[in-house]
């Protein structure tokens, strides 16, 4: 099966169903019709027949929420062509380094097109360097209007299963650089696997606010229900985080019943939704808001069943997810209808022996929330630092194998081999297995996650470099848990030589603002020290985890004191 | 006025910068230049509204609505009257 003839048979079933609704902050809400949804498609379809973009070819999207957006992507696969969603210039980013990133992007995913607004042609242009493999930047209004549905007008219809449908890249300039690349039959294996340990249904209703450049975004809550046949409806992140109510609103309007959310997002609406917005809020059909992206907390779960308890929400329909784009989204899923299993585990024997224990003598304990079993076509190991398969309650690095696993890091077949062991694919994650469930405890990477995304501290370190006042390598970047918000913060410490403390705090307002500018990531502590501060290991490379203790103790200290 | 200004920027160096001894200057950019980010965005309109009894509304959380101390006090300013 590849996706244009999925479309043609949902098609053929009903084209006036409403496929997709569309919210907009100051608009009437839209509903797209499957029908609606290939007539536009199929526009962009011929336009980039037109502009002799071949199937198989890449072309990268940068667009922002709206009927562009759905149409160019699909548009794409009808003409057999490999859509990439970049994400839209924010306010927040410079457009050099925005530029920059684009720049990046384009030299290993070696895109035919790129499509745009009118207005941010220009922009596009800027990046597009001598000897591009750039042969159109398509704009939004230059694409045919919409006509009946012709589907062997569509070369999209040759692409075989193995062929690859699309590539998801994570953000930042070490993310861009890897594009996980997705065949047909891996999206469909995984849509198999998810909608059984869903039990997803036809009457099924999935509401999302999620980005689409994000895997849990562009498969949850964007491929799966389309695919399937399944209503959606799709806000902006942009609009949710400045109107969060606006998620139970939809809810409450469409009946939904499906919505995924990383951790954050579960404190941010219990703190930040005013009771007048919530007059009329029914959350009783919601069978499953389901926590992935981030690690998973119970405290998050508890925080947003408190809030939201009197508006029907069921504590059961709170439920955890492990994914990945490598799986192409989910590995793991926790049983709907009952309440995913919570751990209490001996926090030192966590610490230090890296085994889940039960507690004893009334010692420090901690709560470990479950991600739910393996999908049935993903089997999960455990392995140690020499890659020996660890028993049930021991911490080690999961790895996984799966009948839907990416096709590759596209064109970094170099990063596609290391990711694998012996068949595996080796996650980075660290986390133990327990009578069949997974539970995921931290990270072999360094990698931040910040309010469900993938932040590269090395990358964060590089742009520090580049402020006057900070030397390279001497500078570190980390994030730690903030308990309120359910998600990391961002720390940048920086060793400078100047000790006037005006100095050093305007070079750290120019750390904050530099950074910010080039990354779109906030930064919550911005520490200048003296020459020293930092801690390098024995080869000079700087240990985060140890600059992270220290940071941690001085916190600490300066909050007694 | 003035005052308006010292207890926004107060707020503003203790609960989102994390600084408390941070001084923001009342035409300093506060949204274009990254130094509120959107999650806190929230922040600053429900303590907004909490502390003046004055709302803003989502649609209007953005750099054109205010951008530094002296437009959001005066935003707060043209509301309360």
């Amino acid at each position: 099966m590849i996706f244009p003839e999925r479309l043609q048979a949902l098609h053929s079933q009903d084209p006036q169903r409403v496929a997709v609704t569309l919210q907009f902050p100051a608009a009437d809400d839209l509903p797209v019709t499957l029908d609606g949804l290939l007539r536009g498609s199929q526009s962009f379809a011929h336009a980039y027949a037109r502009e002799g973009i071949q199937p198989g070819e890449v072309v990268i999207l940068i667009l922002q929420h709206g009927e562009d957006l759905l149409y160019a992507f699909w548009g794409a696969i009808l003409h057999g062509a490999i859509p990439s969603i970049m994400p839209f210039l924010t306010e927040k980013l410079s457009p050099e380094r925005y530029r920059a990133d684009l720049a990046s992007l384009m030299e290993v995913t070696k895109p035919a097109a790129i499509v745009t607004y009118p207005d941010f042609e220009g922009e596009v242009r800027m990046a597009i360097r001598d000897g591009s493999s750039v042969r159109a930047v398509i704009v939004t209004d230059q694409i045919p209007p919409a006509a009946e549905v012709d589907f062997d007008s569509l070369e999209g219809f040759q692409r075989k299963p193995e062929d690859i449908v699309l590539l998801q890249h994570s953000s930042g300039t070490t993310g861009l650089q890897k594009g996980v690349a997705l065949s047909h039959q891996a999206v469909f294996n995984q849509l198999n696997a998810y909608s059984r340990a869903l039990n997803l249904q036809g009457d099924d209703v999935v509401v999302s606010w999620l980005p689409l450049y994000h895997d849990m975004g562009l498969i949850a809550g964007f491929l799966m229900p389309i695919l399937s046949g399944i209503h959606l409806v799709l806000m902006s992140p942009f609009d949710w985080v400045r109107a969060p109510y606006k998620l139970m609103q939809a809810v409450t309007k469409y009946r939904g019943t499906l919505t995924w959310l990383p951790n954050f997002a579960y404190n941010f609406c219990a703190q930040k939704i005013r009771d007048r917005h919530l007059e009329g809020v029914d959350l009783s059909s919601w069978r499953a808001v389901i926590n992935c992206s981030e690690p998973v907390r119970w405290e998050s779960h508890r925080a947003f069943y408190d809030r939201f308890k009197d508006y029907g929400l069921r504590w059961e329909a709170l439920q955890t997810s492990y994914a990945m784009a490598e799986n192409v989204f989910g590995v793991t899923q926790s049983r709907l209808g009952s309440e995913p299993t919570v751990h209490e585990i001996d926090r030192e024997a966590f610490m230090v022996e890296r085994v889940a224990k039960s507690p004893f003598d009334g010692r420090p304990s901690m709560k470990m929330l479950s991600s739910g079993y393996p999908l049935e076509n993903v089997e999960i190991r455990i392995l140690d630092e020499h890659g020996n398969v660890l028993p049930e309650r021991f911490i080690g690095e999961i790895a996984l194998k799966s009948d839907c696993m990416l096709t590759g890091y596209y064109n970094r077949s170099d990063l596609t081999e290391k990711a694998f062991r012996d068949g595996w694919y080796v996650t980075g994650d660290y986390g133990y297995m327990a009578d069949g469930e997974i539970f995921v405890s931290g990270r072999k990477k360094d990698m931040i996650i910040v309010g469900g995304r993938n932040v590269y501290p090395q990358d964060l370190e590089a742009l520090t470099y580049e402020v006057p006042g900070v030397h390279a390598g001497r500078s570190v970047a980390f994030g730690i848990f903030n308990e309120e918000q359910g998600t990391e913060d961002v720390v940048i410490i920086a060793e400078v030589d100047t000790e006037d403390p005006l100095e050093q705090q305007k070079i750290a307002d120019a750390i904050r603002l530099h950074v910010t500018k080039n990354s779109a990531i906030a930064l919550r502590h911005v520490k200048v020290v003296d020459p020293k501060w930092i801690i390098k290991t024995s080869s000079g490379k700087t240990a985060r985890s140890a600059n992270r203790e220290k940071f941690l103790k001085e916190l600490q200290e300066t909050k007694k004191t | 006025m003035s005052n308006l200004i010292s207890n926004l920027s107060s707020f503003l160096a203790e609960k989102i910068l994390k600084q408390p001894g941070r001084v923001i200057a009342p035409d300093e950019p506060l949204i274009s230049s990254g130094l509120i980010d959107s999650f806190s965005l929230m922040d600053v309109a429900l303590f907004v509204e909490d502390t003046f009894g004055v709302r803003i509304e989502d649609t209007e959380l953005n750099a054109d609505t205010f951008d530094n101390l002296t437009q959001l006090a005066a935003l707060i300013e043209s509301r309360r009257s």
